[in-house]
């Protein structure tokens, strides 16, 4: 079986990594940024979500293509979700 | 695209017995269960999809009183639990590593340290709920939350819409406690399994695919810690 | 080629190579699963039916006299939850799907055997909770607990009645769940995807929709939940909620779910349609492509049914347009089938009567959704009769007659025996006759005004003579129900035993006894040959007399 195997330091990277972007996120948090404040909590924490998916998860060395086609209908369905009914939210006349 | 499984004739050794009757090679097992994990933690994007949905809708039309609620939670208690989570989620990792190099001992090591630390954010959580109690922060009659929204002394919080966020905040911690604590009955499981020297380089399935659904509880908490903890802060 | 030989009833088959009840509730035989399965959704069948037979009889006079518009109210409730939740999303998939994708692709059973037999536990356990909620009083949300009547307003047993559709959506997820992974990982050396019988593909399809979707149903159930017990306000517009967040969540499911529906009995009257006109299907790759775009359009155009609720008028709009867009799949299927018939020798025996219905019904449905989805017409006849008939036409018009195609046409692998095929023609034409009575007159009466969901109608008695109509055409309607019941169950006892390959039909399930052994192949089948290659298989026919 090629199963791919991380190194130690790899893991230990990300786990920092991962630890640095909480702290970000808290620190960002009390600056004032308006409505970028929620952007940049999201993009953390996309950021992390992202490292643990590749890293954690091992989809950067998988060769299946299907977890990756699988991962990203799942968000294109929460688009949809999102997307089509904030189109009745956002132009509401009431 | 298309990985058809190899052709076999029945009669093949069956040298590890835990490759099941159905399945022609390890390989298609191991795939197979792969495939059904990545394709469940697919549902349940959909499933607390839903609750995020939810939550953009009210956080968007009662901004302030989401930034008050906000504001009452106790962001160390979440950060640390935040960082519990991460380090759950090393340790989960380093159990499949340890399984992949046949390290047997390292694989219980790594899944008991993981179990504690779900145990952990389990209790740390419970303190905050303790907290929103005695506080009277949870929905429902007694619910009461005095104060004015973020930024604006003269605007008073709306007891409906922090009810809404508080609802929301339960609803969601609580479904991803509830997954949390399914996880660590999985770990349980598998780790007396892997007491018993079941997992080697070559069948380390089940260690995998529920170390896939830990590292997903995690991310949902990554993103759940800012959207509840960190609204408005800056004011 | 290697065909088992018939020794006459002794061979071992998944059903005689066991006895005993244990050897029924712990199986994780995908065929026996099946028939598990298959006791469960007649039996809730015929309780939705009852129900359905209880709302024609108060319907028959203008005068709520039957029963009180309370106890109507629980009717059409239940009537539809189990209908919708208990029989239609589960019937096909759970019933000919499991019996028959690992067989289709060549596998000796589906990837999680385990995961199967407790998707039929869940669907039981949810199917004790809903008797008890009627048992206990029964529920009158209307099936799709609208919020806040659901959460503030009544005081029957909403709480029981959706945990237990919470429950019976896990077992539809993990049916998917299952699909999806068999397709995948299980088909035999070269059924490759553009080999894969339609039947595959449509529950593909379904899956797609089921692990989707279902989610956000169970999420908005469990919201609906507990918004009831504590007095939440999510959804409650008196406590700062949106009740039309409820309808986007509930309806982001319940849309798509009527592709669940209807996709699995689109595959089915696939297979029948080039069985009977012994013919390749005309274009094979647009239909498999059809269906996944049903699947996918079908998630884009759920607030159709919340046109008149509030939404904003531009969503009203694009969601309106993509409607239309359903159309299009949907006709390219139509078209196909009809392409498929055509110069084909066709012959008209149960199985293809029931595709016959399926397609012009299904047909009927999709052109009064049409009419619906478009603004102005929908604020005329949205909540009346014309909406139940549109779904009706689709749903048992399509959908349940599909189901009896499948049924009669697999019953032979199924059970290994014939069943009377006069009877069958007879049953199937009263299913025609009695559907059509039902509900055509339902058109009409939506056209004219009569509100669903009302038990008296005493203000406009012009309103009887199709009600009376309709009521008539239930009742004939239950006796072709009640039919293949009772020839099906006869014929496990009295009918022929049924040969390999009784209709000459392409397909692996048709190269193995029937009814197949515990592990379906007794060697692994290598497939070499296309999807409905009826033209070869009748040529070699041709060649060589058939043995039985
Ligand atoms: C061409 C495809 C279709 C279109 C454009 C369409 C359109 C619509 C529209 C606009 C409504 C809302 C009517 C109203 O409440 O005013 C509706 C209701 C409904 N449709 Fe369809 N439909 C289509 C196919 C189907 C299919 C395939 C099924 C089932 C298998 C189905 C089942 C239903 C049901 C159950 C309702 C009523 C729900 C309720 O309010 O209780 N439809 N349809
Ligand atoms: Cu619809």
């Amino acid at each position: 079986m090629s199963e791919h195997v991380s190194s130690l330091k790899l893991y230990i990277g990300i786990w920092i990594t991962l630890l640095i972007g909480t702290v970000l996120t808290v620190v960002v948090a009390k600056i004032p940024l308006g409505p970028f404040n929620a952007v940049v909590a999201l993009s953390i924490a996309t950021i992390k979500a992202t490292l643990v998916v590749l890293f954690f998860m091992h989809v950067k060395y998988t060769h299946e293509k299907l977890t990756r086609v699988v991962i990203i209908s799942a968000l294109c369905w929460l688009a949809i979700l999102l997307a089509l009914s904030m189109a009745d939210y956002a132009t509401r006349l009431w | 695209m298309h990985t058809s499984p190899p052709a076999t004739v029945e009669g093949v050794a069956h040298e590890n017995p835990a490759l099941l009757h159905h399945f022609a090679t390890e390989e298609q097992q191991k795939n197979a269960a792969n495939l059904g994990m990545w394709v469940f933690l697919a549902t349940e994007i959909m499933f607390f999809g839903g609750m995020f949905f939810a939550y953009l809708v009210y956080r968007y039309w009662y901004f302030g009183d989401f930034g008050a609620g906000s504001q009452s939670m106790n962001v160390t208690l979440g950060g640390t639990n935040t960082a519990v989570l991460i380090c759950s989620s090393l340790t989960v990792a380093l159990a499949v590593r340890a399984a992949q190099l046949g390290k047997q001992k390292m694989i219980v090591v790594c899944l008991i340290l993981t179990m504690l630390l779900g145990l952990v954010f389990l209790g740390i959580k419970g303190v905050e709920y303790h907290d929103k109690f005695v506080e009277h922060h949870v929905p429902g009659p007694s619910f009461y939350f005095p104060g004015h929204v973020p930024g604006h002394v003269n605007i008073p919080i709306n007891q409906q819409h922090a009810q809404i966020f508080f609802s929301l905040y339960f609803i969601m911690t609580g479904l991803h406690a509830l997954h949390m604590i399914i996880g660590v009955g999985l770990f349980a499981f598998i780790t007396l399994h892997a007491m018993r020297g079941r997992y080697h380089p070559n069948y380390y399935t089940p260690v995998e695919t529920a170390g896939l659904y830990w590292h997903f509880v995690d991310i949902i908490w990554i993103y759940l810690f800012p959207l509840l903890y960190l609204i408005d802060r800056s004011q | 080629m290697a065909t088992a030989v018939i020794e006459t009833g002794e061979r071992e088959t998944y059903l005689n190579k066991e006895y005993g009840i244990k050897s029924w509730l712990l199986t994780v035989d995908h065929k026996r699963i099946a028939l598990l399965y298959l006791m469960g959704i007649t039996f809730f069948f015929f309780i939705g039916g009852f129900f359905a037979l209880l709302i024609r009889l108060e319907l028959l006079t203008p005068a709520g006299d039957l029963v009180q518009a309370d106890t109507y109210n629980k009717l059409f409730t239940m009537h539809g939850q189990i209908m919708v939740f208990f029989f239609l999303i589960p019937a096909v998939p759970a019933v000919l799907g499991n019996f028959l994708i690992p067989i289709m692709i060549g596998a000796k059973d589906l990837a999680f055997p385990r995961i199967n037999l407790l998707s039929w536990y869940l669907y039981m356990i949810a199917g004790v909770m809903m008797l008890y909620t009627i048992i206990n009083g029964g529920v009158d949300t209307g099936w799709t607990f609208y919020t806040p009547l659901s959460t503030e307003f009544l005081n029957t047993h909403v709480i029981s009645a959706g945990l237990s559709i919470f429950v019976a959506g896990f077992s539809s997820i993990l049916t998917g769940l299952n699909f999806v992974v068999t397709t995948h990982r299980m088909r035999a050396p070269g059924m490759t995807w553009s080999r894969l019988p339609l039947f595959v593909w449509a529950h593909y399809a379904t899956s797609i929709i089921q692990l989707l979707g279902t989610p956000v149903l169970a999420i908005t159930l469990v919201l609906v939940v507990a918004e009831r017990l504590f007095h939440l306000g999510i959804f409650n517009p008196a406590l700062g909620g949106d009740p039309l967040l409820f309808q986007h969540l509930f309806w982001f499911y319940s849309h798509p779910a009527v592709y669940i529906m209807i996709l699995p009995g689109m595959g089915i009257v696939s297979e029948i349609v080039c069985c009977f006109s012994r013919k390749r299907v005309f274009g094979y790759q647009a239909m498999a492509l059809a269906l996944l775009g049903i699947a996918v359009v079908g998630f884009l155009v759920w607030a159709h049914h919340m046109f008149v609720a509030g939404i904003s008028l531009y969503a009203a709009l694009i969601f309106s347009i993509l409607s239309y867009f359903v159309a299009v799949p949907s006709a390219i299927k139509v078209f196909n089938w009809t392409s498929t018939m055509y110069k084909g020798s066709i012959s008209y025996q149960t199985p293809m009567l029931y595709a016959f219905g399926f397609i012009g019904l299904f047909t009927m449905g999709g052109l009064t959704g049409l009419f619906l989805a478009s603004l102005g017409i929908d604020v005329h006849v949205t909540d009346t009769y014309f909406v139940v008939a549109h779904f009706h036409y689709i749903m048992v018009g399509g959908m349940v007659m599909a189901y009896l195609g499948g049924m009669h046409f697999w019953w032979p692998k199924i059970s290994g025996k014939l069943y009377p095929e006069a009877w069958g023609r007879l049953a199937a034409l009263l299913v025609f006759v009695g559907f059509n009575l039902t509900f055509f007159p339902q058109f009409v009466l939506g056209y004219m005004g009569m509100p669903r969901r009302y038990w008296d109608y005493s203000h406009s008695p012009e309103y009887q003579i199709l009600n009376v109509l309709s009521t008539a055409g239930a009742t004939v309607l239950a006796v072709g129900y009640l039919l293949p019941m009772v020839y099906f169950l006869w014929s496990m006892r009295y009918g022929k035993p049924a040969p390999d390959n009784p209709w000459n039909a392409a397909g692996l399930e048709w190269k193995i006894p029937s009814p197949p052994s515990t592990y379906n192949f007794e060697e692994q089948p290598v497939v070499t040959w296309e999807a409905y290659n009826y033209d070869e298989l009748d040529k070699r026919a041709e060649e060589v007399p058939v043995a039985h």
